[in-house]
């Protein structure tokens, strides 16, 4: 029942326009790739030699006498070798440098799209099945330059080189030699095929038993609460047996064929005896070249077995590749104006001009929202949840545009501005605080150049700093695993901490609702007052403390504004708001009251 | 076969004999393929079913071990050790059993043939070829060294990435798609160098291992050759040697693979028993099936801390009689999860201190006792399967027919009808993600489901709205009206708690407070204070109004 694409689709044909595309990756390496090519072709033509000189030393040397001859063939030998080796070491340094190289550029060009991309893209597609695009199937397109084009046209040149020389000693003979290679290919196309089929499912059994253990060890205590174990083994059992067996059938392929194919090669080498041998006897071919077509018969197999093995590996990595040009392709649709207008001096005068909008354009989830907040005021949305709240941050940031009316910053409207630069004078705390890999303090600067001394006065502003003072390290405290170490409170504050260093003319803020301690909300109540302070504000409110810190509040109710107003105002009204807040009140937490009655609102 | 061939070529032959040497080789070949299909379906098999069976242990061993255990471990490590050491471990006895048995056989067949030919020859041949070994033996090592690191170079983009993909939101909203793309730049071109490393040792071994061979072949050539001229071998001999050193290349590769396939195997199986010889953390007390449980639960004068020095509960003596509602309320960090925890035995509390129905509950058979505990955690873990298979998760009798009862006491029925397939809708990675709220009452569902006698909820109802949670709150009401359960309810909520039959307030790891709402209420302690603090919020509130 599974909507989601599956990962393991394999194309079934080359797509030129594919490889083309891919090809163009190259580009900048070519001179590489010649190299490479040119390397691979002396390659071929250095294994031919080996058999050709085994064939003179025994008809020209051995065979007459020569001990001084054979020293000689046997030194030409040796230097081929020596050269075959320099250059084999050559073509493989020069291509996987290559490679290296080309996967480097395709990742920054992956990663860079994706920081073009909307943000929406990463709440459809699973995270884990786009981080696959940057690193699994980048290394999947390597294989298609390594091992793949430029080895296919060495191997190639190894066969046709091969059947040249054997034609060239004995034509007769050679056809004979060939004739083991139609059942040959017959084998190896049976293999390749089941070969590649069993291994797509070994694949996939490995994942879904991977899935299973992984799910099992997360949830280890509820296993064991409810007492699962057994059945939980059982459902584990049952995919470690498929794995198993599907492994035997993808062994089957191998017991089978490599001993086929040395039975092929014998029967070559048979043909080879008694056709050649009889042609010996009749004085037709000398016993040295009968030698070195067993010889050369022997290196006939390998290139062709590779081209098969190799045929599975091009064809993955094509799969890999046109996945990621799917995902190259997908048009950012968020994109800054060609000439966008610029903001001198942003003073942070935020407005909503008759906005609708919806995800799905077909289903609003504002409709027709006006609203403006002048600079260094503040308003809260409350409402129930999908009243369209979260929608009004997403629009204000410009995670998405506006299907009617517009959105418009200091008068201008949004879709005018460069986004980066409409962005730098917002600052997001969202409910989910996110936190990196890296310091406490990188965490609250992020990239951005903010001083040591701004960080810390701003983490002391938002009570962060007693918190972070107690960390081992301080300021450079490793945040592990997504700062499963801090807590809710302490994250919030963490993020407070972050917004307030950035210094934004507006402060965007979707309260947490998870429940924290009785101190930490007055902290993160205090440091709100302290983030507020000569910014305009748009906060989604769930704490009734909060409102009371605000110059407006705006009651959602299924994406219109119902009621506005103060909270006097709106208390007094008796009408949505009223209702909410009685319902918010019996859901108030054992939080204590603030010390001194909240401050009052500034007159406005 | 060869040798004799040629050498009878080099005397004149018939064609009738001929035929049968061609014949020879190629009924040879037969039987050796016949022979090495078998030894691959018996050896690897074999090697597969020993994993199989490993592994099943493994998991088994798993489920014995705690939460204790744990926390202490990453799952990404135990996973790696289930999955790559194990496949390490069956390396060892399949291909690396079988290509030793192989590298025996061919090495017990071909050096006899060699030596009858020329002792010296042999000598000298064999040289480079166990250079060959030596050689992968090294390489290979130095290659699997340098691979992990670049592996783990990879490991470090994906976490890269996946930080910067969840953060989408927060690396838009504070322009820091350059940054990122920096960091990104800078991790790539670590994971080129290692790569680069790698290049530079591994494209050097195959060129390498092909000089070597190649010197032994051009040995043979020439001193063989001056052999044949001298006379003392024939040149039957002299291409049979050479045909013989070509059979003896793969195996001498193998050699060098096979001691670093045993060596990694052995490490690895050393991970595997770290795990296994991990003792279970709960030793089943092994009694004869307990009688149906009432659900009185005693603590007496219990002390706990997970480490020892810091206690985090103190002198705890609670009675709860069976059938009643206990609610325990306190500050984060007071101790309430901890002591609920004790109950299903999740930690294991100090002897002597903890009863069930009058028995320790150590010496309570642990299926019976936690068969008898329907506990909702306080984060909910939900598995990748369907809704129902989620409710109805507990293997005992009758959970499936009280499914969609339980998930009607938890008002997920409420949300089931939007689904699109209702209780058989997939949850999870390529399913259906359910909202915080709807995960909480799906546990729930599937704790009531399982009919305990004493339900447990740990701060469970946290992300469910307070009408939903009040209605969820009647609907555990009438239940235990019925089935006369004990309940205990760990919360935040004065809503939650004001109906409890007690209410036990935790602070710093002590029961400071006990009663009934109302009497907390006159009593003026810490309850009340909190109370009337909320109370007088509101009075506040209604000035300002």
């Amino acid at each position: 029942m599974s909507a989601a694409p599956d990962d393991d689709v394999v194309t079934t044909r080359y797509d030129w326009r594919l490889l083309l595309r891919l090809l163009r990756y190259l580009r900048p390496y070519r001179l590489a790739m010649l190299v490479s090519f040119l390397l691979i072709v002396l390659m071929a033509a250095l294994d031919l030699v080996g058999p050709l000189l085994t064939k003179r030393a025994i008809d020209e040397h051995i065979a007459k006498g020569d001990a001084a001859g054979l020293l000689g063939v046997a030194a030409l030998y040796a230097l081929t070798l020596v050269c075959a080796f320099a250059v084999r070491f050559g073509q493989v340094y020069v291509l996987q440098m290559t490679g290296q190289e080309v996967m480097l550029d395709l990742r920054r060009e992956l990663f860079a799209h994706l920081q073009r991309l909307h943000v929406a893209h990463f709440d459809r597609n699973p995270v884990g099945r786009l981080m696959t695009r940057v690193t699994t199937d980048v290394d999947a397109v390597n294989e298609l330059f390594t091992s793949g084009i430029v080895t296919v046209f060495g191997d190639l040149f190894t066969l046709f080189g091969i059947m040249g020389v054997l034609l060239w000693l004995d034509w007769r003979l050679a056809l004979v030699t060939f004739a083991v290679l139609p059942p040959f290919f017959l084998v190896t196309n049976w293999f390749r095929k089941g070969a590649r089929d069993a291994f797509r499912e070994v694949r996939q059994k490995v994942a879904a038993m991977n899935a299973n253990l992984q799910e099992n060890l997360a949830g280890m205590s509820v296993v064991q609460l409810f007492g699962r174990e057994a059945k939980n083994l059982g459902g584990f059992a049952a995919i470690n047996r498929e794995h198993a067996d599907v492994n035997m059938r993808a062994l089957f392929y191998y017991a089978v064929f490599y001993p086929a194919i040395d039975l092929l090669a014998a029967i070559g080498i048979a043909l080879i005896l008694l056709y050649g041998g009889g042609r010996v006897l009749g004085d037709a071919l000398t016993l040295g070249a009968l030698v070195a077509f067993v010889q050369y018969s022997e290196r006939f197999w390998r290139p062709i077995s590779d081209l098969s093995e190799k045929f599975n590996v091009l064809q993955a990595a094509m799969a890999s590749a046109e996945r990621i040009f799917t995902l190259l392709d997908t048009k950012p649709q968020v994109v800054a104006p060609p000439a966008p207008r610029a903001l001198d001096e942003p003073r942070g005068r935020v407005a909503f001009e008759g906005v609708t909008f919806g995800y799905d354009p077909a289903h609003p989830v504002l409709r027709d929202v006006s609203f403006t907040v002048e600079p260094g005021r503040s308003v809260a949305l409350v409402g129930a949840t999908g009243a369209g709240k979260t929608s009004v941050i997403s629009l204000l940031a410009r995670f998405y545009d506006v299907q009617q009316g517009r959105v418009t910053f200091d008068g201008v409207d949004v879709r005018e501005l460069d986004p980066a630069e409409l962005r730098r004078s917002l600052a997001l705390v969202l409910q989910d605080v996110h936190l990196a890999s890296g310091t406490i303090a990188s965490n609250i600067r992020l990239g951005s150049p903010i001083s040591d001394e701004r960080v810390r006065s701003a983490a002391e502003a938002v009570h962060a700093h007693r918190f972070i003072a107690e960390l081992p390290g301080g300021y450079d405290a490793e945040v592990k695993e997504r700062g499963s170490t801090l807590s809710v409170g302490q994250k919030q504050l963490l993020s407070f901490a972050r917004a307030l260093a950035h210094d934004p003319k507006v402060l965007i803020l979707d309260e947490a609702t998870s429940s924290v301690d009785t101190e930490t909300e007055q902290l993160i109540q205090d440091a709100l007052r302290t983030l507020l302070r000569g910014r305009t504000a748009i906060v989604i409110a769930h704490r009734l403390s909060t409102i009371q810190h605000v110059d407006e509040i705006l009651v959602m109710h299924k994406g219109r504004i119902r009621e506005r107003g103060s909270h006097r105002e709106l208390l007094a009204q008796r009408g949505l708001y009223w209702r909410l807040y009685q319902l918010q009140y019996k859901d108030q937490e054992l939080a204590p009251v603030p010390a001194a009655p909240p401050a009052p609102a500034p007159a406005g | 076969m060869l040798r004799h061939a040629i050498d009878d070529l080099a005397a004149e032959l018939s064609y009738r004999k001929l035929g049968l040497y061609a014949a020879l080789i190629v009924a040879l070949a037969a039987a050796e393929g016949v022979f090495r299909y078998q030894m691959r379906m018996v050896l690897i098999g074999i090697s597969r079913e020993v994993e199989y069976e490993l592994r099943n242990d493994l998991f088994a061993h798993l489920c014995r071990l705690g939460p204790d255990w744990y926390q202490r471990h990453r799952i990404g490590d135990v996973m790696s050790r289930a999955t790559n050491d194990m496949s390490a471990v069956r390396m060892v006895l399949g291909p690396g059993i079988m290509y030793t048995a192989n590298t025996l056989a061919t090495f017990a067949g071909t050096l006899a043939f060699m030596a009858t030919i020329s002792p010296r020859l042999l000598a000298l041949a064999l040289f480079p070829l166990l250079l060959v070994s030596v050689l992968v033996r090294h390489y290979g090592r130095k290659i699997h060294d340098l691979y992990e690191r670049a592996q783990e170079q990879l490991a470090s983009i994906n976490v890269l990435v996946q930080e910067n993909l969840t953060g989408a939101r927060v690396v838009r909203a504070y322009v820091q798609e350059a940054h990122e793309s920096e960091r990104f730049e800078a991790a790539n071109r670590e994971y080129r160098e290692r790569n680069r490393a790698l290049v530079r040792t591994y494209g050097a071994l195959y060129p390498g291992i092909q000089l070597l061979m190649g010197a032994g072949t051009v040995l043979v050539l020439y001193v063989g050759g001056r052999m044949v001229i001298a006379g003392s071998i024939t040149l039957g001999e002299f291409v049979a040697f050479g045909a013989y050193l070509a059979m003896l290349h793969w195996p001498m590769i193998a050699l060098g693979w096979v001691v670093n396939l045993f060596e990694r195997g052995e490490a690895s199986l050393g991970r595997i028993h770290e795990i296994l010889d991990e003792p279970e953390t709960f030793a089943d007390a092994g009694r004869a099936p307990a009688p149906e449980l009432r659900g009185e639960v005693h603590f007496r004068g219990l002390d706990f801390g997970y480490e020892p020095g810091r206690p985090v509960l103190h002198g705890i003596d609670l009675h709860v009689a069976p059938g009643s509602l206990v609610a325990i309320v306190g500050p984060t960090g007071s101790g309430k999860s901890t002591l609920v925890n004790l109950i299903p035995r999740l930690h294991e509390a100090p002897p002597g201190t903890l009863f069930v129905d009058g028995v320790e509950v150590r010496d309570w058979p642990l299926r019976a006792l936690r068969d008898a505990i329907g506990f909702v955690p306080q984060e909910s873990f939900l598995f990748s399967d369907t809704l129902l298979a989620n409710v109805a998760f507990s293997p005992r009798p009758g959970t499936a027919e009280r499914a969609r009862e339980a998930a009607a006491v938890a008002r997920l029925d409420k949300d089931v009808i939007d689904f699109p397939l209702g209780y058989e809708t997939r949850l999870g990675e390529r399913g259906l993600t359910l909202s915080g709220g709807q995960k909480q009452r799906a546990a729930l569902a599937r704790a009531l489901a399982a009919d305990p006698r004493i339900l447990v909820l740990d701060d469970a109802l946290s992300a469910v709205d307070t009408q939903t949670e009040e209605e969820i709150l009647q609907g555990l009401r009438a239940r235990r009206g019925r089935a006369s359960g004990t309940t205990f309810l760990v919360s935040h909520r004065v809503s939650t708690v004001r109906d409890a039959d007690l209410i036990v307030v935790l602070d710093e790891g002590r029961i400071v407070e006990r009663g009934r709402h109302d009497e907390l209420l006159l009593r003026g302690g810490p309850y009340a204070r909190l109370a009337r603090r909320q109370q007088l919020e509101a009075e506040v509130e209604a000035a300002t109004a």
